[in-house]
């Protein structure tokens, strides 16, 4: 049964909005030369504000800045620089709920996933890479930097991404030009608040906002040493192919098509937990999120009708309430992508299913969806929807679970679900997959590396391996 | 009493652990380093380059799944197997490279040694390359390395045997298979080589060499959607970019040409590491 909550939003007061922003470049906020783009709340579709748009002599100007603090910056003992990243962690930890709602206000993601997910775990990733700074002599990839690193990132978790790209890219002695996804601009132009606060010396990180082309111009730019993309398989193979031929060293992490695999013996309250986690949590805007249900014949009846109650019980609605499961999409382009795909699963003959559940008149919204009677060859099966829609798919054997798991030109992440330790570790083996999450799902960690094989791109990051990314090979 | 003639050897191509034929029925006179003819090598076609994939992703499963120990001991007794021929390899070498005897010898030597020093990495690179991740919650969460898949290799032109070696062995070692691309100019080496890799206890396809034209071939290998990375050490800058263009579209890993490589140098790690994955396992603890 649903029990009636009492509305219960977080405050948005604690943040101030400003009505323009411009680009940071140099440590200072300067105007860009481009057309000014809007940035909206997805939840109600009001403008948040109005945000500069870099142009290629705008993102040539923030090279320039990155390359001339460069020397500073990777000449400052690791020690030194360390104690930037320790700083910038801990303004973020005093700043946490400032950040955590202007994120569910730009993003549409529940409050309860800022707050609780991505905001501790950004700030835990630069203190993890504030300690290696003066370590790299021990890491086995060498100590010198790249030089200007090229970043660009998406708008599902807009911050925890920038903390990725930053926080490894300065402790290993880079300097960077960082573009935020044009539909989630704000808590990137909050962190070069932050830099500022921080003390940062100027240039050692600029963020130019904009759309593809900006993100184009900082890729392609010829004074760029290393390019970092999170983001579509699409545009990452665009990227590839545009550095070929350059030295510019290149590391992608894209799209996903993950198997979530539940065996008869798994523990089945956990494993639907784990389903629900694996395709709604932020919406199912994640790149490793668990989009194929791979249940055993066998229990594939009780397991369904078990999530099903569960799907029940989310509340979708306001993202800054502290009660609300399921925030708005990020944005229409987004909303109409996963409408066009669960339209396509339904013409293919799989059978839709959404728990009862009203949408809001304002904002993009899409309510938990589930297909089942769905096939390998179906649309829903094979493309990544990037939203909170999941395919079922049952099979037999463990050894069909691995082939139909690995049936796809993605590589990020795959679950397993069993009491059975050596089937576990069994199934772990044959999984190509970057992430295995037995037992669980949806779990990162600034310790733990994170990327793909095959067509999920290239490189690790978190860890003593994201590391790798940013420093000179040793040769 | 009259001069014994001599038996040629014919070279042909090394699929899935047979020696076949270019289907395409094309042939192209290899000649040594003062440019007399030395025999007709084979010339192989796109299909070729098909076949060599599919016999390396057959291969791929075993391979990849045999025990680091296993793989590290094959690799030892293809070092032993090439020991046994030296005296072959010299003179093939000497004739490609018209080089002196003595030389030829220092770079077979190198190839043994090579291959001894790679085969010792299989059972360590995980200790290098994996970590235990102290991750803040109740997790046990580990980091190993896995192997790409297949593998693309343009082997470089120069250093037939030694610096093929060098490319061949850190590919293979981690679990990978592959498609190689012997050098055009001197591709004799290479198929004698395979001799040796067909006598080892190496399992069919986990090497497939094929000689011929390295521009018409290494596009197609580049390429082709069922092979995950490349080394492109032999391809000239223009090749090595188009190539990389066309790897971009399943995005393979690619390593890239690195100006002259000195093969006697210290390799160090990365010839591996180019070509291999880190998978990441996460299970809760608790009772």
């Amino acid at each position: 049964m649903i029990f009636e909550y009492a509305p219960a939003p977080e405050s948005r007061d604690v943040v101030d909005i400003r009505p323009s922003y411009g680009l940071f470049i140099n440590g200072e906020f300067v105007d860009g030369s481009g057309t000014p783009f809007k940035t909206v709340n997805p939840a109600s579709e009001e403008t948040l504000a109005e945000v500069a748009a870099a142009t290629e002599a705008d993102v040539d100007r923030a090279v320039q800045a990155a390359r001339k603090a460069f020397g500073v910056w990777s000449a400052l003992p690791g020690s030194e620089r360390a104690k930037y990243l320790f700083r910038i962690a801990r303004i973020i930890q005093e700043r946490a709920r400032e950040l955590a709602v202007l994120e569910s206000l730009d993003n549409g993601k529940p409050i309860k996933e800022s707050r609780d997910v991505d905001l501790p775990l950004v700030a835990a990733h630069f203190f993890y890479y504030a300690g290696w700074a003066d370590k790299l002599q021990y890491a086995g990839y060498g100590t010198t930097p790249l030089g200007v690193a090229g970043q660009v990132i998406p708008w599902n978790f807009p911050l925890l991404m920038l903390a990725w790209k930053i926080a490894p890219a300065l402790a290993c002695g880079n300097t960077v030009v960082l573009k935020p996804a044009e539909t989630t601009p704000l808590t990137a132009l909050l962190f070069a608040e932050i830099c500022q606060q921080a003390d940062l010396p100027p240039g050692v990180v600029n963020i130019v906002t904009g759309a593809g082309d900006t993100g184009a111009a900082v890729v392609g730019h010829p004074d760029v040493d290393k390019v970092a993309f999170t983001g579509s398989t699409e545009v990452g193979r665009l990227i590839a192919k545009s550095v070929a031929g350059t030295n510019k060293k290149v590391t992608l992490e894209l799209g996903g098509k993950a198997a979530n695999i539940v065996f008869d013996d798994a523990a089945i309250d956990q494993a639907v937990e784990g389903i629900v986690t694996g395709i709604f949590f932020n919406q199912g805007h994640v790149c490793c999120a668990g989009s194929r249900l791979l249940v055993q014949e066998s229990i594939a009846e009780e397991l369904l009708s078990s999530l099903k109650r569960r799907l029940s019980t989310l509340r979708l609605g306001d993202p800054l309430d502290k009660n609300t499961d399921i925030g708005a999409i990020n944005s229409a382009a987004q909303l109409a992508k996963i409408r066009e795909l669960s339209e396509a699963g339904e013409a293919e003959g799989a059978s839709r299913w959404s728990p009862a559940c009203p949408l809001p008149d304002k904002g993009f919204w899409f309510p938990p969806t589930v297909f089942t009677g769905v096939s390998q060859s179906h649309r829903i099966a094979r493309e990544e929807i990037f939203g909170p829609v999941l395919s079922v798919l049952t099979f037999r054997t463990p050894a069909e679970a691995v082939e139909k798991a690995n049936n796809t030109p993605y590589g990020l992440s795959a679950g397993v679900w069993t009491e059975k330790a050596s089937r576990m570790l069994w199934m772990a083996n044959r999984l190509r997959a970057g992430v295995v999450w037995s037992n669980t799902f949806n779990k990162f960690d600034p310790t733990s590396p994170f990327g793909g094989y095959k067509e999920s791109g290239y490189g690790r990051e978190g860890g003593r391996h994201g590391l790798e990314a940013y420093l000179k090979e040793i040769s | 009493m009259s001069e014994r003639l001599s038996v040629r050897k014919t070279y042909k191509l090394y699929i899935g652990g047979a020696f076949p034929r270019s289907e395409s029925g094309r042939s192209y006179a290899v000649t040594g380093a003062k440019g007399e003819f030395l025999a007709n090598a084979s010339k192989a076609s796109r299909k070729d380059v098909r076949d060599a994939v599919t016999a390396a992703r057959k291969a791929f499963a075993g391979w990849s799944a045999a025990t680091a120990y296993n793989r590290g001991q094959i690799l030892y007794r293809i070092a032993e197997m090439l020991e046994g021929r030296r005296a072959q390899f010299v003179s093939e070498v000497a004739e490609a490279d018209g080089v002196s005897g003595k030389k030829a010898g220092e770079l077979v030597d190198a190839a043994v040694d090579r291959l001894v020093w790679y085969a010792g990495w299989s059972d360590k690179i995980s200790s290098l390359r994996g970590s235990s991740n102290p991750v803040a919650g109740p997790y046990f969460n580990l980091s190993t390395p896995e192997p790409t898949g297949v593998v693309g290799i343009v082997a470089p032109p120069m250093g037939p045997l030694f610096g093929l070696v060098s490319v061949i062995a850190p590919v293979i070692v981690t679990g990978n298979t592959c498609v190689v691309i012997a050098s055009e100019r001197a591709p004799l080496p290479s198929i004698t080589l395979a001799e040796v890799l067909a006598t080892s206890d190496l399992p069919g396809g986990v090497v497939n060499i094929l000689t011929g034209s390295a521009g018409e071939m290494a596009p197609w290998l580049a390429g082709h959607m069922d092979v995950n990375g490349i080394d492109l050490t032999g391809a000239d800058a223009e090749l090595a970019q188009k190539c990389e263009e066309l790897a971009a579209e399943n995005l393979k890993r690619v390593l890239r040409p690195n100006g002259k490589t000195d093969w006697a140098a210290d390799p160090g790690t990365g010839r591996m590491t180019a070509f291999l994955e880190t998978k990441t396992v996460w299970h809760p603890i608790g009772i």
